[in-house]
């Protein structure tokens, strides 16, 4: 048995002491206050935005950001545990419980563009020209086509499952309806290869479809349902002092600053033909 | 057909025109995975040498454990590494959640019972009678040591490429406990599955391509090393 504790003591401390020998220094965090993490939504990052806001932010700040890019859900999980300092989102929903429940403060309106129900140019649920979404959706589940669904707690996928409901429709676990699990850019990717009906955002799908013809073609939209809402939420320090409340707030008012509105306003204008994004900061709900 | 096409071409032009950020990415990779292959080295070459000469009751369970573990997979050790990281986890203080430090702590448990494993077969397979012999030449306990150590390098450097080709090519623990950082805590499989999440696939392709030929350079070296003498 002794022989068994010092081999267990050997490589406990080889562990250890390699682990704190090896790390370079300047690797392990810079001082707190200088690290802002933002949990934002896939679409955010796969539609390019944040690559043009956020370096603009550091410049102007000093802070250094590490955007997590993840779903909604579970960016305010992150929030709700202290992991992160800063949401932006678009789960109006979700957020309403999340602020309703203390852990965010001063939720603040940024930007929307809106949904789209996608599908194959043949559209085999015959569902181009539908009054509404939640209509196509009847049509999409009768003639059993293939729909696919982020399945991630996302915005997204909370939107998916509101529109569900308005159809009356369960689709869990029918043959026809996958979840994919994946981020936006992803899951347009597998609908494109399996020609499946999807709802996606408007940013992510423009810019993804001009680096690749998806061949997938917006069948449904323009209805005030599928308004795709997006707000900044600052997690609230009061339940975890570490959170890093300065440049939360910063964050947050970058994001609905006018600099940083018009370049929203702009952004892929030049690219994509229309811009992906319509400022709001400020506008009533 | 095209996409490929445009892809290899897009990414002979990133490679050729040396691209900041895709060359940083790449530098990122290799320096992450080369310490964690280091570390993992230090612990599975040291604790696996031990395990094989000594004896102990449980012996069998622990290697037992060590081989269960050259098969750990990637996002299992993402998420418990996160946890413990987490800034209101246990280990929080040290604030190193999506740091590269953190990549390097994941990649390090990744690879350590993978170099511990072959360590431990090697040295098993050395003959007895040469620990014997050795012993009888006058060698002291670390002139012994030292000398199985270069009695097995040829397996032992096995052990070194299975390691670093693990870590290198992982993906699951490095964009948990990483977060894929812009400029910090990106490296090259994180990035290729954000650039293929974004569509770009050319750049996909470039940043595939880079780490296809680290592996392919990594393991010529050590090859060539390894074979420099043969065994006779």
């Amino acid at each position: 048995m002794k022989q068994l504790q010092r081999v267990l003591f050997v490589m406990l401390s080889c562990f250890i002491l390699s682990a704190i020998a090896l790390v370079p220094s300047s690797w392990s965090a810079q001082p707190q206050q200088k690290n802002l993490i933002l949990a934002t939504t896939t679409s955010t990052q796969d539609s390019g935005l944040l690559d043009v806001l956020i370096p603009i932010f550091e410049k102007q700040t000093g802070y250094f950001v590490k955007t997590i890019s993840v779903g909604s859900g579970q960016a305010m999980k992150m929030g709700e545990k202290g992991e992160a300092d800063v949401l932006l989102v678009h789960s109006p929903e979700a957020e309403k419980a999340f602020m309703g429940q203390g852990f965010g403060v001063n939720r603040k309106l940024v930007m929307h563009n809106d949904f789209l129900l996608l599908g194959p140019a043949n559209d085999p649920a015959k569902i181009r020209g539908s009054k509404s979404a939640a209509e196509a959706l009847k049509k999409i589940a009768q003639s059993g086509s293939l729909f696919l669904s982020r399945g991630d707690n996302s915005g997204t996928h909370a939107k998916e499952k509101g529109l569900w409901k308005v159809a009356g429709i369960a689709p869990e676990g029918q043959k026809w309806f996958q979840e994919t699990g994946l981020g936006m850019g992803e899951t347009l990717n597998v609908a494109a290869e399996k020609h499946g009906y999807l709802i996606a955002d408007r940013g992510t799908y423009l810019a993804l479809n001009k680096k690749r013809h998806l061949g997938l073609e917006i069948l449904v939209s323009g209805e005030p349902k599928l308004l795709n809402i997006y707000h900044v939420i600052e997690v609230n320090p009061a339940k975890w002092p570490k959170v890093n409340t300065p440049g939360a707030k910063a964050f947050s008012d970058f994001m609905v600053s006018a600099p940083t509105q018009t370049l929203i306003s702009h952004f892929g204008t030049k690219e994509f033909g229309s811009p992906l994004f319509f400022p709001d900061a400020g506008k009533p709900e | 057909m095209d996409l490929i096409l445009e892809g290899l071409v897009k990414a002979f032009q990133l490679l050729a025109s040396l691209d900041p950020e895709v060359l940083g990415i790449a530098m990122l990779s290799l320096k992450v995975s080369g310490l964690a292959t280091l570390v993992s080295l230090v612990i599975g070459i040291g604790c696996g040498t031990l395990i094989a000469l000594t004896r102990f009751p449980g012996k069998k369970v622990l290697v037992s454990l060590v081989n269960t573990g050259m098969g750990l997979p990637p996002v299992v050790v993402g998420l418990f590494v996160s946890i413990l990281l987490w800034r209101n986890g246990p280990l929080g203080f040290m604030e190193l959640l999506y740091t590269p430090a953190a990549i390097i702590i994941a990649q390090s448990v990744i690879a350590t019972p993978i170099v511990m494993g072959i360590t431990i077969a090697a040295m098993q397979q050395l003959p007895a009678s040469l620990r014997l012999q050795i012993l009888a030449l006058g060698a002291t306990r670390t002139q012994l040591v030292w000398m199985l150590i270069k009695e097995a390098r040829l397996p032992l450097m096995a052990g070194v490429m299975a390691g670093f080709g693990g870590v290198i090519s992982e993906v699951g623990a490095s964009i948990m406990v990483g977060g894929n950082v812009k400029g910090y805590t990106r490296v090259l499989t994180t990035a290729t599955v954000m650039e293929t999440g974004r569509g770009n696939f050319d750049i996909a392709i470039a940043l595939s391509l880079i780490l296809l030929l680290f592996c392919f350079v990594i393991n010529y070296i050590l090859t060539h090393i390894q074979q420099r003498e043969r065994p006779r």
